[in-house]
């Protein structure tokens, strides 16, 4: 299991954490290469059914992070996403997925090294849990059962 | 019964409402929506601990709501109903009268959403017992038990989304699974496209469900989604310590915040 390298995909705000990733990038700060950014207008963009999709698509962690409480570049749009992230994460809890899975952070534009020590623990912590083995059952039957 | 009968025979002969939405008796003696248009039909009304149905899908109906004004017997499920429709602005005071019966048997009739409110709040409004305990139980097992549990359920979904049809909250004209630019969710019923149906219906209706029970009871698998609606029940009143169809005058759950909702995920 040791070279299993784990698939983890990020939703990230352009405003904060995004702009972190990059001064990660331009301090040369390295780490962990299996985390894949994708960049949205704000957190308050991110619907919930972007993360099943990720999982469904094949990613084993996905991590969502954005503007900390109060800096968001829309006034509120980070309140509203942690709303609907607190119900979220207790509905797919109760369904049975493994919320360990899921990373939710605030990282600022400033926070470049924080950055970088998120996407290193998520991805060790990825790596320990291994595959989303259950999710990919799920997926390949849904190969299986699609007429289309 | 007689005096909900009395009534609705009053309403209808004086032509202050046009349509009395209530219970009747269907086939083999099970309990049905009828909508009495004349006087002479309100013997076929009945009211009783049977009557469960939540009715107050109907009122958002455009054939319904053509006829004119509307009568309906409610059940304590409806009136919650009645009242979070009226905080998202989709009915009017004016457009409504409600009949119901206390449990020992005194006729009730709400002109205003106030009225309601006020009895709502002297009513019972915790989820039913056996649910109640279910979601504890589930709560209790492993992930990976929950997972085949409702995987187990989900696999025998046929899509017929009758779920979705039974919801008074799901008024929607567009619905999300009708949407193939993108195709959020599959047509056909596969286990990953009833999973992700249900975190949608579910989802969309956080903080705005009012517990009735109708999904369930409309699911012609016997699968228990109702546990799912009533989790984010549980969920919202935790958290953000709301119920919804209590208050006509509320802003809704997941399109409003307080700057200080605690979690203790966030990192």
């Amino acid at each position: 299991m040791s070279d299993f390298q784990p698939k983890i995909v990020a939703f990230v705000c352009t405003w904060c954490t995004y702009a972190g990733a990059d001064l990660a990038g331009t301090s040369r700060i390295k780490y962990e290469p299996n985390v894949k950014i994708i960049r949205f207008p704000c957190t308050g963009r991110i619907d919930y059914m972007f993360l099943i999709k990720a999982f469904a698509n094949g990613a084993d962690g996905v991590i969502v992070s954005g503007c900390h409480p109060n800096d968001c570049h829309y006034v509120s749009g980070n309140f509203h996403a942690r709303r609907r992230w607190i119900v979220f994460r207790e509905l797919v809890d109760f369904l049975g997925m493994d919320v360990n899975r899921l990373c939710f952070s605030w990282v600022s534009a400033a926070e470049g090294a924080q950055w970088a020590k998120i996407v290193n623990s998520f991805t060790e912590e990825i790596r320990q849990l291994g595959p989303y083995k259950a999710y990919m059952e799920l997926v390949k039957k849904d190969k299986n059962e699609s007429v289309f | 019964m007689d005096s909900i009968r009395k009534r609705a025979r009053e309403l209808l002969e004086k032509n202050t409402v046009k349509v009395v939405i209530g219970y009747g008796v269907g086939s083999d003696n099970t309990v049905r929506a009828i909508f009495v248009r004349r006087p002479e039909g309100v013997e076929e009304l009945i009211f009783d601990e049977t009557c469960v149905q939540n009715l107050a899908v109907y009122l958002l109906k455009n054939e319904i709501k053509q006829i004119g004004k509307l009568c309906i017997i409610a059940n304590i499920s409806a009136l919650r109903t009645i009242l979070q429709l009226a905080s998202e602005h989709q009915i009017h005071e004016e457009e409504l009268l409600c009949l119901s019966v206390t449990p020992n048997g005194e006729l009730l009739e709400f002109t205003g959403f106030k009225d309601i409110e006020n009895y709502i709040s002297s009513c019972n409004r915790d989820l039913p017992d056996k649910e109640s305990e279910m979601i504890k139980k589930l709560e209790k097992m492993s992930v990976d038990e929950r997972w085949q549990f409702w995987m187990n359920h989900l696999s025998r979904c046929i899509k017929c989304y009758a779920c979705r049809s039974a919801c008074p909250m799901c008024y929607c004209t567009r619905c999300q699974v009708e949407y193939n630019q993108p195709q959020w969710i599959t047509v056909e019923a596969t286990l990953m496209g009833n999973f992700e149906w249900q975190i949608t219906r579910t989802m969309h209706l956080a903080g705005r469900c009012v517990n009735c029970g109708e999904c369930a009871r409309a699911c012609p698998e016997d699968i228990p989604i109702n546990l799912l609606n009533y989790k984010t029940v549980l969920t919202v009143k935790e958290k953000y310590n709301i119920s919804a169809g209590t208050n006509a005058n509320i802003d809704s759950v997941m399109s409003s915040f307080e700057s200080d909702d605690k979690e203790n995920f966030i990192r």
